[in-house]
Parts: structure tokens; C-alpha cells; sequence
């Protein structure tokens, strides 16, 4: 079993978790660049926190066998924040980096004028790089929130088939399959979805652009829900190509619309370990392109 | 945005240095399309910097500090080439902060394409010999480290020796790359013997 979680703040797990998830069959990740808990105050810290994810932390996963990816963006929260908005500017420059599959994540948080502002001028961005967008719903209102963001989406430059909209559930997963953007559903040990809930949505909507990640960050979560979701899939009932589908396929799918993605040969017989850090063929550069 | 060709990127460099950041980032890419080697394109592109070896070294230091781990590393790679004696301006020691700053990292691709050629040509002895001993320190194989022969002194051999001696005592393997470095060091320049003191 191979498994792509694309949405995953590894920056907050630790080594332990990396150990785990490769065990797991965790083959791939992508990380998305977004609000620290503490807020930031000034554009170096966005810089570092940016070059870390396309520096340090793909280094660190590759010493455990797992090919990391961002997305790169000015989060909702911190878009309300004056000071923050100078990371409009450098985006430009980060967009152009290898490895970033995305703009992201965007939307709303309180849904202000800022949060309106800076989530349409990197829709504009993502047209611009050609990337797809991240997008996910706000914890609050989140159905009129849903509404709002596919609305900003619907009049930007990007086709609803560029953009994923995360966060989804069963109240907001029906507007989403509408507007032909992509579904993502984030699986917590409590809170926003969980595996069983995750099953009966996949029996309803189908598997087509469905797309199933952890979130895991610094709050209460689990890097091994894509496992779990994967596991209740098996014991519902559906194949093991319908879990590679979801849980591998789909996400690899929309994220190769970059053609950025660097993927492991999941085939090949892999080196983990100090050895695989000198061994850079264990990735297959560009295979997406 | 991005050139369509490694070469059109290239001709652009020459005539618009200021084209070479968004050029350098996406030149992996382009040449990854093009079955071409995407460290040899940057460093073509660095190549092809047009300006006197300041102007070059104020470039590279700005692709360095603005580069992700690949770009950093294409650029740590390519600093014996722009140093060669048969260009009109070698950069000299001018890119230094360069190796300083990835020899500070923990990564350690980094650190390997740091200790290359170019650090044993211009990095002094106290820099160099903690990069030996760092190289040793992250599993990082030691025939990675350009002219170690001929830098290796008798300093780096009591440092090595002190290591070994630590791993040793705390019932560790002391690696074979340690053994190697400590035996090239002392047979290259053997330990200082201290004079006796005359009281
Ligand atoms: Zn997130």
C-alpha cells in the first residue's frame, strides 16, 4: 500500500512521526505553507519559514524515505495582519521553485475585505505559475464560507479542476462536487471528519476527485489518518485499487498539474537511511512533466 | 515565463544578467525536459554571467541566499569553475561567506558540495579542518573532501585522534573514514612532538 498525504505540516512532527509514516507505506507528502500558532510580525520570518520547507524539511523527510513537496502562500489569518502583506511581493520568487505543486493554502478565516483581497491576488498568482490552488474552508461559518470561496474561485483565472477545496464535510461536499473543483477531506482523531464518516462520503459522492489527507500539525492530530482511511476503506468493502485511487492516484493527479512533482518509484526497491541521502536515484526528477 | 530551452536561457543570461534568478530556479526543470543534467545547466547559466568577478560573486551570493537546497547546492558546485584560471576574471576567494554559510548547515548535501575543490583552494586551515572534522561527524563519505592529501597536517590529526579516542571511550565504533583521515594526516605531517620544557 502506498500512501500520499497532501496535507501535512511536518514541520510541527518529529522524527518518530517520519519513522512511523514510512512504515505506513508513507511514500509522499505535501506541506503547506500556513499559520505558525504564533503569528509572525515581519516578512523575514515568512522568508526563513518558507525556505525551511523547500530546504531543510525535504532534506529531512528524504532520510526517511519520503519525498516532500510544499505549497507556498500568505495564509487567511496573517493576511489581516498589515505587516504581512509584503509577502505578496516575494511570492513571485517562491512560486518559480521546484517542489512547490501549489499556491496555498488560501480562503477565508473571518471572511474580511484583507482576506478577500489577498486570497484573490493569489488566485491571479497560481494562473500566472501555472500552478494549481490549495483552498481550504474556514473553521466558522463554513458553509457560507464554502459558497463564498468556490464564488472567488468561479471568477478567477483558474479552471475549478486547478483548485482543491479542503476541510470538506458532509455539510459542504455537495457544493464542492458541483463546481467540478476537487474535494479534500482532512481526517482528525476528533474534530472535522473522521474514517467512518469518510467511508460513507466516499459511497456517496464516489471516488473521482476525491482527495483524503491528515492536517497533522501542531494541534491535536495523527499522521497516520490516511493509513486509517485507507484501512476502513479495505474493511467497508472496497479494493485495493480503489485505495490506491484515493489515497495515491487522485492526489498525485492534481498535484502533477504543476509538473513539479517528484515521486519515488514506488515499484523500485528503495534505499532509506544515511544511504539514500547520497543516492538521488531514488527519485525520479520531473517523472509528472 | 520560464525559457522554453536550457540554451534560450542561456543566450538571455548573457544579454540580461537580471534574467538569471527566475531562470536559475526553473533551469532543473527545463533541463530535466530536455534529458540534460540540471546541475550542469545552472552552472552554465552562472557561466554565463556576463561582468567582472564582483558583479558575479554580488549575483551568486543573491541566487544563494534567495535559492532552495538544489539551487544552493548548483551554486556551492559550480564555484571551482568560475574560479578557473582560464577565465578573464576568476572570483578568488570572493564567494568564501558562500561555503561558510552551508558549512554552518546541517544538510548535508550542502555541506558535501561545500567541501569540494573550491574550499580547498581558498578556505583557511582552521575552517577547513573543523569541515573535515563536520564531514566525519554526518556520515558524509569522506572522498567527498577535495584535496584532503595535501591539506591534511598534523592539527587535523590530533583533532581526528581525539575523536576516534572520545567514540572509543564510550564503547563506539569510530568510523572507517575517521581511520582514514587520521592515517593520511600523520603520514602526510607527522604529530608535532613538543619541545621539552626547559625548567
Ligand atoms: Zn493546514
Amino acid at each position: 500500500m502506498r500512501i500520499f498525504d497532501p496535507h501535512i505540516h511536518m514541520t510541527s512532527r518529529t522524527t518518530d512521526d517520519y519513522q512511523r509514516m514510512h512504515a505506513a507505506g508513507i511514500r509522499a507528502v505535501v506541506e503547506p505553507s500556513f499559520w505558525l500558532g504564533q503569528p509572525r510580525t515581519s516578512l523575514g520570518s515568512f522568508c526563513d519559514y518558507f525556505d525551511s520547507l523547500l530546504g531543510w524539511e525535504p532534506f529531512r523527510a528524504s532520510q526517511y524515505g519520503i519525498a516532500h513537496h510544499a505549497t507556498i502562500g500568505l495564509n487567511p489569518k496573517e493576511a489581516n495582519d498589515a505587516r504581512c502583506r509584503e509577502v505578496l511581493d516575494v511570492l513571485p520568487r517562491y512560486l518559480a521553485k521546484d517542489r512547490v505543486v501549489a499556491v496555498g493554502e488560501l480562503g477565508y478565516d473571518s471572511m474580511t475585505p484583507e482576506e478577500d483581497a489577498v486570497f484573490a491576488a493569489q488566485l491571479e498568482l497560481a494562473a500566472e505559475h501555472e500552478l494549481p490552488a490549495l483552498v481550504h474552508t474556514p473553521h466558522r461559518d463554513k458553509l457560507a464560507g464554502t459558497r463564498r470561496t468556490l464564488d472567488v474561485v468561479s471568477e478567477s483565472a483558474l479552471e475549478p479542476g486547478a483548485v482543491l477545496v479542503d476541510h470538506l464535510n458532509e455539510m459542504t461536499v455537495g457544493v464542492v462536487a458541483e463546481s467540478g473543483a476537487w474535494m479534500g477531506f482532512s481526517v482528525y482523531p476528533d474534530t472535522k471528519m473522521d474514517e467512518h464518516r469518510m467511508v460513507e462520503i466516499l459511497r456517496r459522492f464516489g471516488l473521482d476527485r476525491m482527495i483524503v489527507n491528515s492536517a497533522a500539525d501542531w494541534g491535536n492530530s495523527d499522521p497516520l489518518k490516511t493509513v486509517r482511511v485507507a484501512e476502513a476503506m479495505l474493511a467497508a468493502g472496497y479494493t485495493d485499487d480503489d485505495v490506491d485511487r484515493v489515497l495515491w492516484r487522485n492526489p498525485v493527479e492534481f498535484f502533477a498539474q504543476s509538473g513539479r512533482l517528484e515521486l519515488p518509484d514506488t515499484e523500485a526497491p528503495e534505499l532509506v537511511g544515511a544511504g539514500a541521502t547520497f543516492m538521488g536515484n531514488s527519485v525520479l526528477r520531473g517523472a509528472r512533466d | 515565463m520560464s525559457a522554453s530551452t536550457t540554451d534560450d536561457a542561456l543566450a538571455q543570461v548573457a544579454s540580461d544578467p537580471d534574467s538569471v534568478e527566475r531562470h536559475f530556479a526553473a533551469a532543473a526543470r527545463v533541463a530535466a525536459r530536455e534529458g540534460r543534467d540540471g546541475d550542469a545547466a545552472r552552472e552554465a547559466l552562472l557561466l554565463a554571467l556576463p561582468g567582472r568577478a564582483a558583479e558575479v560573486v554580488t549575483r551568486l551570493t543573491h541566487l544563494y541566499a534567495h535559492g532552495d537546497a538544489a539551487e544552493r547546492r548548483a551554486v556551492l558546485l559550480a564555484l571551482p569553475a568560475l574560479d578557473a584560471p582560464d577565465r578573464s576574471s576568476p572570483i578568488a576567494d570572493a564567494a568564501l561567506p558562500i561555503v561558510r554559510d552551508a558549512l554552518r548547515t546541517n544538510d548535508t548535501r550542502l555541506v558535501t558540495a561545500a567541501v569540494g575543490p573550491y574550499a580547498a583552494a581558498h578556505l583557511d586551515d582552521d575552517a577547513w579542518r573543523q569541515a573535515v572534522l563536520k564531514v566525519l561527524f554526518t556520515g558524509i563519505p569522506v572522498e567527498n573532501v577535495a584535496g584532503l592529501a595535501e591539506r591534511a597536517d598534523g592539527e587535523l590529526a590530533r583533532m581526528v585522534g581525539d575523536y576516534a579516542a572520545e567514540r572509543e571511550a564510550a564503547g563506539r565504533v569510530v568510523p572507517p573514514d575517521a581511520r582514514t583521515v587520521l592515517a593520511l594526516a600523520r603520514s602526510q605531517h607527522p604529530p608535532v612532538t613538543r619541545p621539552a620544557r626547559a625548567d
